[in-house]
């Protein structure tokens, strides 16, 4: 029945079509048929590799063959070599740089494979819904482990030995913040997971708990048991309504299992978990406030000290630990804390899940060891700017983080050199800008967000990001002044360090770092009423260069605001004041006789 | 039934472990196909649910049997949702993205029943995993 019985399968990715992937295959589709095989072996394109730096890529199934920079003359070789004499062709295989030695199965190429996935583990592989399905994945080892053959002191001090640190933003230590409730006085405890994902862009959490809640859940149950407490509690947003029903079916699955409830594994320890819903506020995201919320009250930030592990939910000791926090702790149980500390950087362990979006080909989550580069995850695993366009900046830590530029491309990333170069971690949204994005605007988009999430409770904060945003939209409409960018660079400097939270602590760094890196084009704006990206539409003027204008109409037809006047044959004129900027005539016009801003 | 201990589990996994052992090591407990499906809110987002249905549609029309569809969560592939994910016996799993109504009766009709497997749409694994 199977007529075909093998596959070459060739990178259809942008990257691997711009060094002539598709020549490549036609090249092989015409040697198949030459050597007359094209019956039998069929030849597929398929999407990105994620090595596009090898390009072209690619891979004969079900041989689990690699071969790397394929050029369309080597297509011969292959079908001869590889497909009729079944011997693989060794100049064509991929070295790995460190080892030497060429490579020949796919699966053994760990440079290829720059994502490792441990909080992502289960995510697309188990179905969500099924506990037996996690169980089958060692599902619950960990928790049996910890509940018959460690003391909670055990475990704070495996979590604290591994180094994991809170994957919310913050990074603080999470074993150390265990270790702290757990040494608090009393007995009613409470931990508390924090699904309050606010960062516009970032969706980690509603993935790992949309494609594997028990993880979750399971981990909630080991920190209830680590710090003492026998109450857990799930603040999510209410905006996420499928997290919402697959944790709940987890949690009952769990309970009958007697995984949670009373007397767990038969060890007398007794955890429960409950859900609350928050309506999705940014500030809830920060852990009093989010504790004042669970309460009742409005979500408000309280000063710390006191931290919740000392007086927290109901005033009791509270851990919140992130959702992308609990998600690593099982492999750690189960694999033990040196097999985490080898992964990373000196100061931070382990991988981190980015979500990444903007101007890049390959949208979506990425899981990669700390110490990554950002050239390999934008480049190799993003696969690299949409449309051909060039890279200019990525923001990182979303509106409390700031922007990084090709300078800094090759800094292994962790929680340091983050902070170093001006930015931050935060809960690990990537937002890629191509070289046709405005700075200026970036910034006022950040401030218009947070000037809105403010909670209101501090005048720092309250007052200041809303100046900030005024000033910031003054300068986009073209009438900013040098005495506008001075008070900006004030006014962030003071938010910083006079603001009661995290939100608003962070809230000026969007500023602070495009005035940094990209402090041109602010100047741009203020004295030269210039916009050279074209998108803050009161800077962008076009116009129509009266040589080149062989009065066609082409723009004037497409023109939504008929703002551009001329007779066929004659030089058309627009009218700048009625002109939106939308770029319809410069696409339009065939003759490069409009001038963009 | 509720679990008391280690050994408990460790029975529960077992018996679960022939059901999704396919998809890792592409070994067969029961020679079954798996199609798995990424329903997570992205993949439900750009269409999988009509995906789902197509899919169940082709497999009833061509009575197929020894065929399981499984909803997962996300891949991380969200630039080309919906994702579907084919576990052969002995064979090595395939991903396939952007899997719209008309690719996935394609799956059906020409990787599960001919072998034949879909240009353009085919994506690869980046990951390793713990």
């Amino acid at each position: 029945m199977d007529k075909i019985r093998s596959h070459i399968m060739v990178c259809g990715g942008t990257g691997c079509v711009s060094s002539h992937s598709e020549e490549l295959i036609s090249a092989l589709k015409a040697a198949l048929v030459t050597a007359g095989y094209d019956q039998e072996i069929s030849v597929i394109k398929t999407g990105c590799f994620g090595f596009c730096g090898q390009g072209p890529i690619v891979k004969i199934h079900p041989d689990n063959v690699f071969y790397v920079q394929v050029t369309p003359n080597d297509a011969e070789e292959i079908v001869k070599e590889h497909i009729v004499k079944g011997r693989t062709v060794h100049r064509l295989l991929f070295e790995e740089p460190e080892m030497k030695g060429k490579l020949e199965s796919h699966d053994d190429m760990t440079f290829y494979k720059k994502q490792y996935r441990i909080a992502l583990r289960n995510c697309g592989l188990i179905n969500p819904e099924n506990i037996d399905e996690y169980i089958a994945f060692r599902g619950y080892e960990a928790l049996g482990k910890v509940l018959t053959e460690m003391t909670p002191e055990d475990v704070f001090y495996m979590i604290k030995e591994s180094g994991l640190r809170g994957r919310g933003g913050g990074g603080f230590p999470t074993g150390l913040k265990w270790e702290l409730t757990s040494k608090s006085e009393g007995t009613e405890k409470y931990i508390i997971c924090n699904a309050d994902e606010g960062d516009p862009g970032a969706f980690m959490d509603r993935s790992i708990l949309e494609g594997d809640p028990h993880s979750v859940l399971e981990a909630m149950v080991i920190g209830g048991y680590a710090t003492g407490a026998h109450q857990g509690i799930i603040y999510i947003r209410a905006e996420y309504p499928l997290a919402i029903k697959r944790l709940k079916i987890a949690m009952d699955q769990a309970r009958d299992y007697g995984l949670i409830g009373k007397d767990i594994f038969g060890s007398g320890f007794d955890f429960d978990i409950i859900i609350r819903l928050g309506a999705g506020a940014f500030v809830c995201g920060e852990e009093t406030a989010l504790i004042h919320s669970v309460e009742g009250l409005r979500g408000e930030p309280t000063k710390k000290p006191p931290f919740p592990s000392e007086s927290g939910y109901k005033g009791k000791p509270t851990t919140v630990n992130n959702v992308e926090t609990f998600a690593n702790i099982c492999p750690i149980i189960l694999n033990g804390s040196p097999w985490f500390k080898n992964i990373g950087t000196e100061t931070s362990k382990g991988t981190k899940v980015f979500a990444l979006a903007g101007n890049v080909n390959n949208v979506g989550l990425v899981e990669v060891p700390m110490g990554t580069t950002l050239r390999e995850i934008i480049f190799d695993i993003g696969g690299g700017i949409q449309d051909g366009k060039g890279f200019k900046a990525v923001q990182t830590g979303g509106p409390s983080g700031g922007v990084i530029t090709t300078l800094d491309l090759d800094t292994p990333i962790d929680y340091e050199s983050l902070k170093n170069i001006g930015s931050m971690m935060g809960s690990g949204g990537m937002i890629v800008m191509n070289d046709t994005t405005c700075m200026v605007n970036i910034a006022k988009f950040y401030l218009e967000f947070t000037q809105d999430e403010s909670c209101g409770k501090c005048t720092s904060c309250r007052i200041g990001t809303k100046r900030m945003f005024e000033i910031l939209t003054k300068i986009t409409n073209g009438d900013g002044t040098m005495d506008d960018l001075e008070h900006l660079d004030a006014l962030a400097r003071m938010i910083k360090d006079t603001a009661l939270c995290g939100l608003g602590q962070t809230a000026p760094n969007p500023v602070l770092s495009t005035m940094n890196y990209f402090h041109d084009e602010y100047l741009e704006h203020v004295n030269d009423k210039y916009c050279r990206a074209g998108t803050c539409k009161a800077l962008s003027k076009y116009s129509i260069i009266a040589d080149k204008c062989i009065g066609c109409t082409a723009c004037a037809r497409v023109c939504p605001v008929k703002c551009i006047e001329g007779k066929a044959k004659e030089v058309h004129v627009i009218d700048q004041s009625k002109c939106i900027s939308c770029g319809a005539c410069f696409d339009a016009c065939k003759f490069d006789a409009v001038l963009k801003p | 039934m509720g679990i008391k201990s280690l050994d408990d589990l460790k029975k529960i996994r077992e018996d679960s472990l022939k059901k999704v052992n396919l998809r890792e090591t592409g070994k067969d407990g029961e020679n079954i196909t798996e199609i798995m499906v990424g329903m997570a809110t992205c993949g439900i987002a750009a269409g999988a649910r009509v995906t789902l249905a197509a899919l169940l549609d082709e497999i009833s029309k061509n009575n197929l049997e020894n065929i399981r569809i499984i909803q997962v969560g996300c891949l991380g592939y969200c630039h080309s949702e919906p994702i579907v994910q084919i576990n052969q016996p002995g064979k090595e799993p395939l991903l396939y993205g952007n899997v719209d109504d008309k690719k996935a009766r394609d799956i059906i009709n020409k990787h599960i029943l001919k072998n034949e497997l879909l240009d353009d749409s085919i994506i690869i694994n980046t990951f390793q995993k713990a």
